[in-house]
């Protein structure tokens, strides 16, 4: 079985983001990180794999610069088996769908049975891809899964939801998006790392995937139009009352009042 | 057009860059491990500090990762270059000390001894068990009246028949107390016509007869770590226990190289955890209407210690790409200990007081660390020693030496 898991480098999630206002795209020099949401995905195909045996094999896809080969590789160190790499300037500037659609090329390319992803990336925060992702390769998409098994060719998984969860089934080959709280990602072990150095991150350009629509800022469906600051923080409400038991109904009442509760 | 260096605000944790000269499976492994201690370590390590109890819980955990015996290739080792297993022991012991120690004693002193002069079969049984952290190891060379001077050890190690005989007492052994296996340096019958006979080691089973451990308790240093008295009487081994490879104090001493330069890192990682809380505290701490950063005296501070802190970092590296070249040498290894203890201490110190009574308080991290460099600064060659061994280095004049 062919695991399949997208992942994304960002900006590390600790330092101070920057938008560059010529060309409203996020300023990316500082340091690169493998997106958190996506060490989930890894390490629930990881587990599927553990599961399935040694003939499942685990590749990771990435679309990224060159030099985010560093960190595709703690994927690797993580476990995965190999990596495809969609390094091309012609990506520079796609939104989420063209993202979405090369992304599926490359899939489509390598082969597949099961494509994990994360929820959303820590820089953009659509959590769209996934769903574009299964639309672009016509099979179906389970987005939010907090649990999944694999029996045969059926997939059975939990899906969050607002209120509780949905528990679905579906054949595979299938996209899904995993939560936080499927799974706790392990670290690299040291020789993990020691290894990937010996695995292959296979580069992609878009010419190999000859692609029928162009992608890039030329390909952009959606067109970023104004940004602004969130407003500053009002200052919050005081309130004096003489007991504790009071103070507590205010704050109930004031929870009650916009629905938190 | 470049853009200019300046514009860029440095990073007051590695301020001349130093990470980026690191290659990418460095990287991976500094942040693989800082990651561990963050989540593993931190959270507890204070009160493990206060209770004086080593996490033993953790060392499963330790060899899943690879840290048990990380820089030697083989028996299930990870292999690591010499400079990756000096970040981690950066960042463990940016942690505490003690954990540092545990992985410092496991790898490099007793699994290294075992590595580099044990017999093939030695090597099969404990090495995989040893870097799974199923089994662990100490190390016993010092003992209570001979510590700088280790040629005049007492413990001896008495030929019968094919067996030798094992009696003597070896001190400040951490590990000791749990270890599943000791490695024992001993003096052996002297040859026909000499004075003494040579030293030798021993690889001593727990639970051997007339082996027992003591630990040493009410220490105010290395609390989460285990330090223990080894007592032999009548030990009885089979020659097979004997370190073939090695004879002569060069044993013990290649072992302590290897220790020693994780040292070099790891007290770096200890003074960097001070320089960082004290100078987060520094910005926030209001006296006279402003934050103690903002007053010359504490920036002075800051900045001496930012300074040692990064001096000591280049040095490590340069020691590390050396060893990993194959060219260090004990005596830069002596460099390395010497500066970088000695500094860190001196970090931990001012640190604690730009924190003033909250530096005493194991609600931070600043006394514990400095209390633990208390220790680092004397185990494993002294200040003096490395001072002495360096004095001889360029004067060629051996000043240690009746």
């Amino acid at each position: 079985m062919k695991i399949v898991v997208t992942v994304k480098l960002v900006p590390d999630t600790t330092a101070d983001k920057r938008i560059d206002p010529a060309t409203k795209r996020l300023v990316r020099t500082g340091e690169t990180v493998l997106n958190p949401f996506d060490e989930y995905a890894i390490e629930a195909a990881l587990q599927l794999k553990e599961k399935l045996g040694a003939e499942t094999t685990v590749t990771v896809v990435t679309m990224a610069p060159e030099r985010g080969k560093e960190v595709v590789r703690k994927a690797l160190a993580m476990g995965a088996d190999d990596a495809l790499m969609l390094s091309d300037p012609g990506c520079e500037g796609s939104d989420v769908m063209g993202t979405a659609y090369a992304l599926a090329g490359a899939i489509a390319k390598n082969g597949f049975d099961l494509v994990v992803c994360g929820t959303q990336s820590t820089d953009a925060i659509t959590g769209e891809l996934p769903g574009a992702l299964a639309e672009f390769l016509g099979v179906p998409g389970l987005t939010y899964v907090r649990k999944l098994e694999i029996d045969g060719t059926t997939l059975r998984a939990e899906r969050e939801t607002d209120s509780g969860f949905l528990k679905v089934t579906t054949g595979l080959p299938a996209v899904v998006s995993v939560t936080k709280s499927i799974n706790e990602p392990r670290y690299p072990s040291l020789k993990g790392i020691m290894g990937a150095k010996k695995k292959t991150i296979a580069p992609l350009t878009l010419a190999e995937l000859a692609l029928e629509h162009p992608i890039g800022s030329g390909g952009a469906k959606t067109e970023l139009v104004a940004l602004t600051d969130p407003p500053a923080r009002g200052k919050g409400k005081v309130v004096e009352v003489s007991s504790g038991a009071e103070g507590a109904k205010v704050i109930m009442d004031f929870l009650h009042a916009k629905k938190l509760i | 057009m470049k853009a200019s260096p300046a514009a860029r605000r440095a990073d007051p944790l590695d301020f001349l860059d130093i990470g980026s000269t690191l290659t990418p499976d460095e990287r991976l492994v500094r942040d693989t491990v800082r990651a561990f201690v963050a989540e593993r370590v931190l959270p507890h390590i204070a009160g493990w500090f206060d209770e004086g109890r080593f996490p033993r819980e953790l060392i499963p955990e330790l060899g899943e990762l690879g840290l048990l015996g990380m820089h030697l290739e083989g028996y299930g080792c990870t292999g690591a270059s010499a400079v990756s297993y000096g970040l981690a022991c950066l960042e463990l012991e940016a942690a505490d000390s003690g954990l540092r120690s545990f992985v410092s004693v496991q790898g490099s002193l007793a699994m290294y001894a075992i590595y580099a002069f044990g017999s093939e079969e030695q090597r099969q049984h404990w090495l995989p068990r040893m870097a799974r952290g199923a089994a662990i190891g100490c190390f016993g060379l010092t003992e209570w009246d001979f510590g700088s001077d280790p040629a005049g050890m007492r413990t001896t190690a008495r030929r019968s028949g094919s067996d030798y005989i094992l009696n003597g007492s070896k001190a400040w052994i951490t590990n000791g107390g749990f270890a599943d296996v000791a490695i024992v340096w001993a003096r052996t019958d002297p040859e026909d016509g000499k004075r003494s006979g040579a030293i030798r080691g021993f690889l001593v089973p727990k639970g051997s007869k007339g082996f027992r451990t003591n630990d040493i308790g009410r220490k105010l240093s290395l609390r989460a770590s285990v330090t223990s008295e080894l007592v032999f009487e009548d030990v009885r081994l089979p020659a097979e226990a004997i370190l073939p490879n090695v004879t002569g104090l060069r044993g013990p001493l290649a072992c302590l190289s290897e220790a020693r330069y994780g040292i070099v890192w790891g007290a770096l990682g200890a003074a960097r955890t001070c320089y960082e809380t004290a100078l987060e505290y520094a910005k926030t701490r209001i006296q006279f209407e402003k934050p103690i950063a903002s007053f010359q005296l504490t920036q002075a501070k800051l900045v001496n210690m930012l300074l040692e802190l990064q001096k000591g970092q280049l040095v490590a590296l340069q020691l590390g790409r050396m060893k990993d070249a194959g060219t260090l040498a004990p005596e830069h290894v002596s460099f390395g200990k010497l500066n970088n203890v000695r500094e860190a201490l001196a970090i931990c110190r001012e640190a604690r007081t730009i924190l003033g009574a909250s530096g005493i308080t194991l609600e931070y991290p600043i006394i514990r660390h400095m209390n633990n460099l208390e220790s680092v600064l004397t185990y494993e060659g002294t200040s003096e020693i490395h001072t002495l061994i360096l004095g001889e280095a360029i004067t060629g004049i051996a000043a240690y030496k009746a």
